[in-house]
């Protein structure tokens, strides 16, 4: 469904993507862990098109994603709840989820996909009304995943879903994430918190320094020594 | 107290003026935090259109009509400048599109006097004078019409920014660009529109202010604009509800400066409060007290 092939993303001179290969397959959870630093938000905004490749090619359902402008890559189904959640603080919980589905026409559809949202995140249906900026950071998180579903996406991508969160909200997001992925959509999971995101996915790559050093299934990457050595000591 | 009276009409005119031109201030910079220092030429420009509408056309168009159309064609001069001057710097240093915006205002000013020569032009006011009395007041009508289209077109901006759905995608873009681009706001469009509306409402209260004071040259925008920019910064840049309040507050100030004090003081105590809003509460009335994101 996704595949990025030989990715190559530098920031003046910084080489910070050197050559990354990955797919992502219609259904999946696909997770790229990392540590800090490791380039997983760089090849997130090189897919949506909010920095510019130097090498290389991305495809989303066989199109290739260079010929869109950045504010069209989510019309073709491609959302992506950022880093640090971004939310608008000064627009209300409903007009950040209005904000979601922005380029839609269809009101109907709109409606139900609001019900949806307020279904799978009922805290953010009682605070609708509430400036989003006063949301506490779980609620932060909830809003910014369920404004990025109002654009009815195909894949999902998720840039650290669970930073600075306590570990209990930590556990619902990730069941949120799965059941999300459970009603249809596909989701290519950046994540820190290497622990859970394998224990979520199906496949995972790991990425070091620009480079994708290992890759698998996501069930065997827990077992493996290198992995539990560098990312699930804690 | 009729002398009192008097003078808040009068402030309540000229506030009208400043609060119209104040918006397009605010609205540029909340959306793109820029002093679009060329705005009081777009007011100058505004009250030129009037002009070549209301009095060079060999067919006479209604009143409403040559506002609506010179309003138009400050939109679009706005939007020209913010794409030829200002698009390529967004990612600049502030200090660099800052002083294109000055180069642009200069150049705008010099234009204008290519174009129309440094003889200002005499403007009569486009509406019969005749004072409507009111609570024993008889005011001009120009005045009720000044303050009354004001209030009007502002809350008609109100509503579109509040309840529309354009309106809430410019707060979006204003709020975080990268954010709105992920919504699938084009945000190039979101700041025309901005540019778009600040300029019609600026062109707005330069009509206004060239038929209160009934004349029109190269240089009217400057002094309106510059005391329209402080009540920008007094009720809080970025702030629409702000510069309207902030536009009220500086123009009532200043005719009571005039009536009670001497009108020598007015641009003293104006430019002065500039600096002591700056030194004791630079985010202004309603401005938000938090520390500028970069
Ligand atoms: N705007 C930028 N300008 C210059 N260098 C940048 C920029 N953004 C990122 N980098 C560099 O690119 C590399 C990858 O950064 P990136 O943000 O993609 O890492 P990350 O894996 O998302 O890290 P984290 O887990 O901390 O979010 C880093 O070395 C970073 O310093
Ligand atoms: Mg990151």
């Amino acid at each position: 469904m996704l595949k990025v092939t030989n990715l190559h993303v530098h920031y003046g001179v910084i080489h910070a993507i050197k050559g990354v290969n990955f797919e992502v397959n219609e259904g999946d959870i696909v997770t790229l862990i990392g540590s800090n630093g490791a380039g997983k938000t760089t090849i997130l905004k090189a897919i949506s098109q909010l920095i510019d490749k130097s090498d290389g090619d991305i495809t989303f359902l066989d199109k290739s994603l260079s010929q869109y402008k950045p504010h069209e890559v989510v019309r073709i189904g491609v959302s992506h709840v950022p880093e640090g959640r971004h939310v608008f603080p000064g627009l209300t919980v409903l007009e950040n989820l209005e904000m979601g589905a922005y380029y839609r026409n269809d009101k109907v559809a709109i409606k139900q996909d609001l019900q949806k949202v307020f279904v799978r995140f009922p805290r953010l249906e009682e605070r609708k009304h509430q400036v989003a900026g006063t949301l506490s950071g779980g609620e932060q998180q909830m809003l910014a995943i369920g404004r990025a579903l109002m654009n009815h996406p195909k894949i999902l991508l998720l840039d650290e879903p669970s930073m600075g969160l306590a570990p209990i909200l930590v556990k619902e997001i990730f069941n949120i994430i799965q059941e999300i992925n459970q009603s249809g959509t596909t989701i290519l999971l950046v994540e820190q918190n290497a622990n859970q995101a394998l224990q979520i996915s199906d496949k995972a790559y790991v990425l070091e320094t620009g480079q994708i050093t290992l890759s698998g299934l996501s069930k065997e990457l827990l077992n493996n020594d290198k992995v539990k050595a560098a990312y699930l000591s804690a | 107290m009729e002398l009192f009276i008097r003078q808040l009409i009068n402030g309540l005119n000229t506030g009208s003026i400043y609060a119209l031109v104040a918006i397009g201030y605010t609205m540029v910079y909340g959306i793109i935090k820029l002093i679009n220092f060329a705005h009081g030429e777009i007011m100058m420009f505004g009250a030129y259109f009037a002009f070549l509408l209301a009095f060079t056309l060999s067919f006479n168009l209604p009143f409403l009509l040559v506002i609506v159309l010179s309003m138009s064609f400050a939109a679009i001069l706005g939007v020209l400048i913010e794409r030829v001057a200002y698009k390529k710097l967004r990612q600049a240093p502030r200090i660099s599109a800052l002083i294109t915006a000055i180069g642009m205002s200069l150049f705008l000013q010099h234009l204008a006097q290519l174009i129309f020569g440094s003889t200002p032009y005499v403007m009569k006011p486009l509406i019969d004078t005749t004072p409507v009395v009111l609570f024993n007041f008889a005011i001009p009508k120009l005045t009720l019409l000044t303050i009354g289209l004001s209030i009007l077109f502002m809350l008609l901006l109100s509503f579109f920014v509040l309840k529309t759905k354009p309106g809430k995608a410019m707060r979006a873009v204003s709020q975080d660009k990268e954010a709105a681009i992920l919504m699938g706001i084009n945000v190039d469009n979101v700041i025309s529109m901005t540019f778009a509306i600040g300029s019609a409402l600026g062109a707005l209260g330069g009509i206004f202010y060239a038929m209160t004071y009934s004349q029109i040259y190269p240089t009217m925008g400057v002094l309106p604009g510059l005391k329209a920019f402080i009540a920008a910064v007094f009720g809080g840049i970025g702030s629409i509800g702000g510069a309207m309040l902030g536009g009220y507050l500086i123009g009532i100030i200043e005719t009571m400066t005039k009536a009670y004090i001497s009108s020598k003081w007015v641009d003293v105590i104006v430019f002065g409060l500039l600096i002591v809003i700056l030194l004791f509460k630079p985010s202004g009335i309603l401005g938000k007290n938090t520390k500028e994101k970069v």
